[in-house]
Order: C-alpha cells, then sequence, then structure tokens
C-alpha cells in the first residue's frame, strides 16, 4: 500500500505546480506530472504478484496466470489522448505570448483586450 | 531553420528509412507482439520529423506537399469507420466478422484486427506529424515579419 | 519488489526538481526524465504495450515543450502567489490524502487482483478473434467503441492545432490569401 500513497503524492506535486506557479509553462509541466501519476495508478491496482505480460505464445497456451489486461487497454488510449491534449495547451501558449509578451499570468489577466 | 552540420545529414540519409521500416513493423504485427496501431503511429511520425530537424524546414516544405498529408490523416480515419460498419449489413456492429480466422500465431490471423491496425496507423501518424509542421512553421512566419 | 520503490523514489524527486527549479529548459529536462522512469515502471509490473507508447510518445512530448520554450531562457517572473493560496493547497492536500487512505483500505492487496471480469478476456481471446496479443484483441475487436471514440479526440486536436496556428485570419473574406494551416 506504500506505494499507492508514492503514487498520490507525485498527482499533489503536480497539483501544487498547477495551482501555485504563475508561468504558463510551469503549469502545463503541472498537468503533465498529473496525468503520469494516474496512469501509474491504474496499472498498480491491477498487477498480480506471479503474473506474466498478457501475451501468448506456442508453450503458455491457458492455464497460466496472466496481469490484469483491462487496465492496459484503458491507459493505452489515456496516453495518447494525453499528447493531443498537451499540443493544444502549448499551442495557446505560442498564442498568448505572441499577443501579450509575456507567460506571465497575473498580466496577462490584467491586460484586456 | 537551415538544417544542422554536414555529420548529421549524412547519418540521417542511413537511419531514417531504417526507423520507417522499424515502424511499419510494429504496427503490422499488432496481433502478435506487443504495439500495435498507436506505437507504430508515432514511429512513423517521428522518422519524418526526424528529416525535417536534420535538413531544416525550408527544404522539407518544398519537397513535402501539404494536400497529402490531410488526405493520408482523413483516409485513416475513413477507412476504420467504413470496417467498424461493413458488419451493419450483417446485423452486428464493430464485430471480427470474418467466419474463420486463420492459423493463430502467423500474420496472416485474426479477421479484421490488422486491417484495423494499419488505418489507425496511418491516421495517427499522418496527424501529429501536421501538428509538428504547423507548430514549426509559425516560428518561421513569425520571424519573416519582424524583419 | 525492491526496483518498484527505487524507480518511484527517482521519480518523486524528478518532480520536485522539475517543479522547484526557475530555468524553463531544465524543468523540461527533468520532466523528460520522469517520463523515463515511467517506462522503467510499466516494463517492471509486466505492460511491453504501455512501455513502447509512453518512451515515444514522451519523446514527441519532449519536442513539442521545447519548441514553446527555445529563446524564451530563465522566467524572471517571480513565483510569489498570494498567502490564501498556499494555505488553501495545504488543507486541500490534508483532506485528500486522509479521504485516499480511507478508500484504499477496501482495494484487495496489492499483487492479489480479483480479476472478475478479465477472466472472460483472457480465456477466450484466442478462441474467438485468434490474435495471441490480448490487448490487442480487447482494443479492437471487444471494446471497439472505445477507439472509435479515441480517434475522434485525436483528430480534433489535430484540427484545433491547425485552426490556432494561422498567419492571417479570417476577417476579410474578398481579399484573403491562403491560410498558412
Amino acid at each position: 500500500m506504500i506505494i499507492l500513497l508514492m503514487d498520490i503524492v507525485l498527482f499533489l506535486i503536480g497539483f501544487y505546480a498547477l495551482v501555485t506557479k504563475r508561468n504558463l509553462i510551469k503549469k502545463v509541466i503541472g498537468f503533465g506530472i498529473m496525468e503520469y501519476a494516474l496512469n501509474l495508478f491504474f496499472i498498480l491496482v491491477g498487477y498480480r504478484v506471479e503474473g506474466q505480460a498478457p501475451i501468448l505464445s506456442q508453450n503458455n497456451l491457458i492455464g497460466d496466470i496472466f496481469v490484469d489486461p483491462l487496465p492496459q487497454a484503458l491507459v493505452l488510449t489515456s496516453i495518447v489522448i494525453g499528447l493531443g491534449v498537451t499540443a493544444l495547451m502549448v499551442s495557446l501558449c505560442i498564442r498568448l505570448y505572441q499577443r501579450y509578451g509575456t507567460f506571465d499570468i497575473d498580466q496577462i489577466r490584467r491586460l484586456k483586450g | 531553420m537551415n538544417g544542422m552540420s554536414l555529420i548529421v545529414k549524412r547519418v540521417t540519409r542511413y537511419t531514417v528509412g531504417l526507423i520507417l521500416l522499424y515502424g511499419i513493423y510494429i504496427v503490422f504485427h499488432g496481433h502478435l507482439t506487443p504495439g500495435g496501431g498507436f506505437a507504430g503511429g508515432v514511429i512513423i511520425a517521428l522518422s519524418f520529423i526526424h528529416l525535417v530537424l536534420a535538413f531544416g524546414i525550408r527544404s522539407a516544405k518544398k519537397s513535402i506537399p501539404k494536400r497529402l498529408i490531410s488526405i493520408g490523416e482523413s483516409l485513416g480515419g475513413l477507412l476504420f469507420l467504413c470496417i467498424g460498419l461493413i458488419g451493419l449489413t450483417g446485423g452486428f456492429f464493430f464485430l471480427n466478422f470474418f467466419a474463420k480466422k486463420g492459423e493463430p500465431f502467423t500474420l496472416l490471423s485474426a479477421g479484421t484486427i490488422p486491417l484495423c491496425n494499419i488505418a489507425i496507423g496511418l491516421k495517427v501518424g499522418t496527424g501529429l506529424f501536421a501538428i509538428f509542421m504547423a507548430l514549426a512553421v509559425f516560428k518561421l512566419t513569425k520571424e519573416e515579419d519582424k524583419q | 519488489m525492491l526496483e518498484l520503490y527505487l524507480v518511484m523514489a527517482f521519480m518523486l524527486i524528478g518532480a520536485v526538481v522539475a517543479v522547484g527549479l526557475r530555468g524553463l529548459l531544465s524543468s523540461v529536462i527533468a520532466v523528460g526524465a520522469i517520463g523515463l522512469g515511467l517506462c522503467v515502471m510499466f516494463l517492471l509490473l509486466k505492460a511491453p504495450d504501455l512501455a513502447i507508447t509512453q518512451l515515444v510518445v514522451e519523446i514527441l512530448m519532449l519536442i513539442i515543450l521545447i519548441r514553446a520554450t527555445i529563446g524564451r531562457g530563465v522566467s524572471r517572473i517571480k513565483d510569489r502567489s498570494s498567502v490564501w493560496v498556499f494555505i488553501s493547497f495545504f488543507i486541500f492536500s490534508a483532506a485528500f490524502i486522509l479521504a485516499a487512505s480511507m478508500a484504499i483500505k477496501e482495494l484487495p492487496m496489492f499483487g492479489q487482483e480479483l480479476m472478475k471480469v478479465s477472466k472472460f478476456y483472457v480465456d477466450n481471446a484466442l478462441l474467438k478473434t485468434g490474435a495471441a496479443n490480448i490487448v490487442t484483441s480487447i482494443i479492437l475487436d471487444f471494446r471497439a467503441y472505445d477507439t472509435l471514440g479515441e480517434t475522434t479526440v485525436l483528430f480534433t486536436s489535430v484540427i484545433g492545432v491547425l485552426a490556432l496556428m494561422r498567419r492571417k485570419g479570417r476577417k476579410k473574406i474578398n481579399e484573403r490569401d491562403e491560410p498558412d494551416s
């Protein structure tokens, strides 16, 4: 159980960067760390101690102990979606920098129009 | 903007073909070994990005046409959708409708799964390459506007 | 089991370094190190599909993040938010850890999985689909509708980036040269 708590601490470190920092790129970095922690949590829950990777081969067809394959299928989708979302966030940051000349979110909030 | 030094260009000529071949291998053998459409598609996109980074954006803009990339991405998505909808004629949806699935553990097996892998690999690869070109070319025009 | 704890400690140290440093380029390199540690964790937890995907996606994310930070150098922005932000963050994180530890007690022990739903997938993957990779047969045959949704999300994000990075907007319709997409 200790390892699940360490994973939650990683999530909270990412959340700290998202909430407290004023630089936009630091917020994007914090978002990425949160996403790593969440993907890892799913795989940690679905692990069996003497299990094998869920790939069948010629000599072990059925009857062996496998690691849970369902969370792996869901996390595979989630990793690629995270890449798309990060690319969209970075392109928003580049546009904001071109318009306002700074990455600081307090300055951007004060300059209007 | 202008690409990198001579050593990098020389080595890139030899490695780009190998990376593309590895990406296609992972897409095709997605039902036998770990990998699948998503990882293979990203590797195909990385091989083209490697080419652009080594030789510069200006020479890449001339040689890769924009139409091809957008057609490739739309074609991948439409192919995946059509494979799913064909089953509607028989009463099921997104099901593996081939009657005999072939011998297990060979390349031509598992029904529609290799076809879906190819469609997804094409779509993800061209889509991510389009994202990279949009971000890189934007910087080029910003510098031109300033001069 | 010991190596799981070691790699996890490496990721925690990397996260603290990435959040605390002032230079933007150094933080991005630290995020790359965390991603590499995550790839090794996936290999130790017997998930080879995910390890390959995480490695190549991490490389692409580093390229995109470096594109945003190059030329902008060390951030001269003072990161001192007001005191209320820190206090509310600590209160929230204390409540979160309390609730999470109460919820984790309900889960089965780490390593003894119940596998009520996956028993069907593991037993029937080779018979019904003929594929040797169980994860591929789940995402492309048993649950192919989810893959359709994920394809749509990726397509939307590509369209979003291409729409944001235009050189000239669509203001004047009669004198409009082609957008740089």
